[in-house]
């Protein structure tokens, strides 16, 4: 398995496509949490779970502040359809070309499948990654991990402003 | 290993004696096609098992994806509080092919519970809060999808059909006789 980047590191900059014709940075989320979610691809089911269970979480993570983003190497009509089929309400970035690249600044990718791990990452206001994990691809990890992670934020968070 | 956060309680939808040596928690989603055929599945498990099982259903309703999951899990909600859950539970399944509010109402009328209050119930989100409860307890012990099945606390992360769980079952049922 990869090595994906762990707690305390930057996260990586970058600029995807969220649609066809919009690209979204990491660096303009700066100030609240981001949550990326890595997954291997569309329309497999593991992943319509793990998509569908995510959409219906969005009100959690917004008590947070926090931004979900799902990340596969699919392209930006691919992640269109697939979004607007399974009325996701969150953005879907295609890391298409060069294929892989932010999985890969991530630790994210498998080189073997030519596709990502199915890795998270929760993100700080600063920039900093305060939480990663990475699933065996046929497991679909849940949400679990990333609301503690937003809630161990909070408190960090509500320590240092105390 | 995800387990289950919530522990089972007067409060869930049970099945079974409360010194069953083994528990096995649902989350499910009534309009999911794999819950329709888990089903069937926990019937041949229940029958399999007899009272060394106790069975609990939890609602965990993917509303954006199933359009009549959310008011299937709230009507069983209304029927839960009338006491005849299992009856709403088992007729929707049943029926699950045909799910709609017109369904619904029929299988409350069905149990002698009245159509009318169940429509008022819905129209007004009575018991969406405790479904979304029981959603997000579902979240925290990290439900990934539906089906999800729980054996004595511990996500079953095999396949959900009899040749997976049932072993899994006899396995602490076993354990349990040894101890």
């Amino acid at each position: 398995m990869t090595k994906i980047l762990p707690p305390g590191t930057v996260a990586p900059d970058f600029t995807l496509n969220v649609t066809p014709d919009q690209k979204i940075s990491l660096r303009e989320l700066r100030g609240r949490p981001v949550i990326l979610a890595f997954y291997p691809a569309d329309w497999s089911p593991v992943c319509g779970d793990q998509m569908a269970v995510y959409n219906e979480i969005l009100p959690e993570f917004e008590k947070h502040n926090a931004e979900l983003m799902g990340i596969s190497v699919d392209g930006p009509w691919c992640h269109a359809a697939f979004a607007k089929e399974r009325h996701l309400h969150f953005p879907l970035l295609a890391d298409f070309e060069p294929k892989g690249e932010v999985a890969k600044k991530y630790g994210a990718y498998r080189e073997k499948d030519g596709f990502c791990e199915r890795a998270l990452f929760v993100i700080d206001q600063d920039g900093k990654i305060s939480w990663s994990y990475v699933s065996p691809v046929a497991v679909n990890p849940g949400a679990e991990g990333i609301l503690q992670a937003l809630e161990d934020l909070q408190s960090t968070g509500a320590r240092k402003s105390a | 290993m995800a387990t289950l956060r919530v522990p089972v309680t007067s409060n869930d939808h049970i099945q079974g004696i409360e010194d069953a040596a083994v528990t096995l928690v649902e989350y499910g989603d009534y309009e999911c096609p794999h819950c329709g055929v888990a089903y069937h599945v926990v019937k041949q498990l229940q029958k399999h098992f007899g009272s060394a099982l106790r069975f609990v259903f939890r609602n965990f309703p993917l509303a954006e994806i199933h359009p009549h999951a959310e008011s299937a899990a709230e009507a069983s909600e209304f029927a839960a509080a009338n006491e005849h859950f299992w009856e709403m539970h088992d007729g929707i399944f049943e029926n699950q092919q045909r799910l709609s509010s017109k369904l619904l109402f029929e299988l409350a009328a069905g149990i002698g519970l009245s159509a009318e209050n169940l429509r008022e119930s819905l129209a007004s989100h009575e018991y969406a809060p405790k479904v979304r409860q029981g959603f997000l307890g579902g979240v925290r012990s990290g439900v990934n999808g539906t089906p999800a099945f729980f054996i004595n606390g511990i996500r079953h992360d095999g396949a959900y059909d009899f040749e997976s769980l049932a072993p899994s079952i006899a396995r602490i049922l076993q354990l349990k006789k040894s101890a």
